[in-house]
């Protein structure tokens, strides 16, 4: 945690203020957050601590009422919706704790998803693998090590452990900046879930992304690089009922 | 972002829901364009029930009356016109032709319709087609009959067959003229017109029925030898005139219906048709105006069914938030897939209506006269057919601001 704002700095929120709605209470309430480039930050949180409204400010999916949000080098204030939807999908990847496909698209069209919606990532992906589809492959791949899937199946035969992995995949492809976990592992048993997590580390390390990896479980902040707890960033939180 | 791939699959995932909404709005795009290609296809065949003729006369009445009776053989003239004053003015300048015809029997329930040989040459229907025989001849002797080609196919008539004429225009009549007669000499070819539901006799024939007949009872007394010399008819009930210029025919329009010696009328067969039309087209409107609230039934069918989708689909949403969707492009989405289903149940609708013309293009024929081409849409279809697009654009933002509004309340927090 660095209080400046520096050139690699991924993620800087300043003095956020953010309600989600004009009468209701503070979410968010000077919050404070800096992750620096490559760091792994583990951000430690009891549900209703505020995790889920810090993601979709850091996403760019809200806009805080009050302070200043960095995202990748960005003033998130000052850009129009449509310019922060472009950064989210040039820049972050997304992990959520369960039910992250679209249950209609086949493995391989949710993992090449983000690049129907970024240049820059399909751009990166043809860059490493050839074409978007080969480097969706190589990421799957990785990813089912034992491999015996056909990849243009549809999703909803998959456990939850096995649409994990997708949803990783999906994250990681085209190579974002900020890779944002959302207890990816809170619906798998504890075998998957150690499984799970060393594909993760393997894989962020091997991009070279930063990792905000938000949790109420403590079992894996050992991983990461510097740990932070919701009450840190949220110090005047007021409880939302 | 190829949204349209998107939607495509999101509507197969969903492919009961989605092909229940296609085919509602098929049967009402069907529906919608068969009642217009009727609709179009009876008024032209109405149009074209006379071509060629400039004036109609007959007994002062009115111009539908007097189109309905001589023309459509609906209905009865309240007056006859003399013979000699049909034979005035036959003879003015600038008469091309005129066809006299005379109403009031029938043949179990087919008009019968007295007239001069001309007409078979003359009288001209839809684009100045004239009549033909599918079989023999036009009349020669006095009992000679020619018929149309549905009383021959409904009473299975052949060449040489005798029919008895029932005095008055009853199906069922008991004074009938058996004592003559007639014998068919020829069959015309179908028109689409009433030529096809009448039975056609010389005048001299109609004058012949009624030889030893006062009124509507048979004499006892049988008397003179039945020649055309005698039998020149002292009444008919209407005729058709053709002039030799059309500019003329204001002219003789306003001498017959001044005509001194007997009270006139003599319209112009095309206005009659259309102000004929026109009384029918309320019908023909709340016809339309009905498949309309079909169509429009079937679009909020598909709301229905696309509000009723939403709530299932707010993680969806939110997983294409989270992936750089914008609100524009969930919008889209969910635009696209009504536009797509609309677009499908139009393409249905027109293979149902073309399908179901081809099907039914015999039968109506045969039942009703009217003949349904297979045609491509024409102008005002295809105009039709972009407000259902337009309309289906609309209807679809409805879903679209809703899943707006619900992504905005959601952010990307998935709540299961």
């Amino acid at each position: 945690m660095i209080e400046s704002v520096s050139k690699s700095t991924i993620i800087g929120l300043k003095e956020v203020d953010f309600a989600w709605h004009a009468k209701a209470n503070l979410t968010i309430k000077s919050g404070n957050l800096c992750v620096e480039e490559h760091e792994h930050v583990f951000i430690r949180g009891a549900s209703g601590s505020g995790k889920s409204t810090l993601l979709n400010i850091i996403g760019g999916i809200v806009t805080p009422q009050r302070g200043q949000v960095e995202i990748v080098g960005r003033d998130f204030c000052q850009l129009k919706e449509l310019q922060r939807d472009r950064l989210r999908a040039d820049h972050i990847g997304f992990i959520f704790q369960q039910f992250n496909l679209i249950p209609y698209l086949s493995i391989l069209e949710n993992v090449t998803l983000p690049c129907r919606f970024s240049k820059l990532r399909r751009a990166n992906a043809i860059e490493r693998s050839g074409s978007v589809v080969e480097e969706a492959v190589y990421l799957l791949s990785r990813l089912y090590s034992k491999g015996r899937l056909s990849f243009n199946r549809t999703t909803s035969e998959l456990s939850v452990g096995q649409q994990q992995r997708v949803a990783a995949a999906r994250a990681l492809i085209g190579q974002p900046q900020l890779i944002i976990a959302d207890e990816p592992t809170s619906s798998l048993d504890y075998d998957a879930r150690e499984a799970f997590m060393a594909l993760l580390f393997d894989e962020i390390k091997l991009s070279g992304s930063t990792l905000l990896y938000v949790s109420h479980d403590p079992t894996h902040q050992h991983l990461f690089d510097s740990v932070v707890d919701m009450s840190v960033i949220n110090p005047h939180h007021e409880l939302a009922l | 972002m190829n949204l349209r791939l998107l939607a495509k699959k999101s509507l197969k995932s969903r492919r009961p829901t989605a092909l229940l909404t296609i085919f509602s709005i098929a049967m009402s795009v069907a529906l919608l364009l068969g009642v217009e290609k009727v609709r179009v296809n009876a008024q032209s065949s109405f149009a074209n029930t006379i071509s060629g003729t400039d004036l109609i006369v007959g007994a002062r009445s009115g111009s539908i009356q007097l189109l309905l009776y001589s023309v459509f053989r609906i209905g009865d003239a309240t007056n006859n016109i003399s013979f000699k004053s049909y034979q005035d003015i036959a003879q003015q300048k600038g008469v091309k032709w005129t066809i006299p015809i005379s109403l009031g029997d029938s043949h179990r329930g087919f008009r019968v319709m007295g007239t001069s040989r001309d007409y078979f040459s003359v009288y001209q229907y839809g684009e100045k087609r004239t009549l033909e025989f599918a079989f023999g001849k036009q009349f020669e002797g006095v009992f000679d009959a020619v018929i149309g080609s549905e009383v021959a196919n409904a009473l299975n008539y052949a060449i040489g067959d005798k029919v008895i004429v029932s005095h008055g225009t009853g199906s069922a009549s008991f004074a009938q003229h058996k004592d003559k007669p007639f014998i068919i000499s020829g069959i015309l070819k179908h028109t689409g017109t009433p030529v096809d539901r009448t039975l056609h006799v010389s005048l001299a024939g109609i004058e012949a029925m009624h030889v030893n007949w006062q009124g509507a009872v048979k004499k006892r007394k049988a008397s003179k030898a039945l020649t055309e010399a005698n039998l020149q008819p002292e009444s008919i009930t209407a005729f058709l005139v053709g002039l030799d210029s059309k500019i003329a025919s204001f002219k003789m329009q306003r001498y017959i219906n001044e005509y001194k010696s007997e009270p006139l009328l003599a319209i112009f067969p095309g206005i009659a048709l259309h102000e004929l039309w026109n009384l029918m087209s309320v019908a023909e409107k709340a016809l339309l105006i009905i498949s309309m609230f079909v169509v429009l039934a079937a679009l909020t069918g598909m709301l229905a069914v696309s509000l009723a989708g939403l709530n299932e689909r707010r993680r969806e949403v939110a997983i294409l938030r989270s992936v750089g969707a914008s609100h524009w492009h969930i919008m889209g989405l969910l635009i696209t897939e009504t536009v797509l289903l609309t677009i499908a149940g139009i393409l249905l609708g027109l293979a149902l209506l073309y399908l179901g013309i081809a099907l039914a293009q015999p039968i109506i024929e045969k039942n009703y006269g009217l003949f349904i081409p297979v045609t491509a849409p024409n102008i005002r279809e295809l105009g039709m057919v972009c407000v259902l697009l337009i309309a289906s654009f609309i209807v679809g933002l409805v879903p679209a601001y809703r899943a707006y509004k619900n992504s905005l309340a959601d952010g990307m927090s998935i709540r299961s």
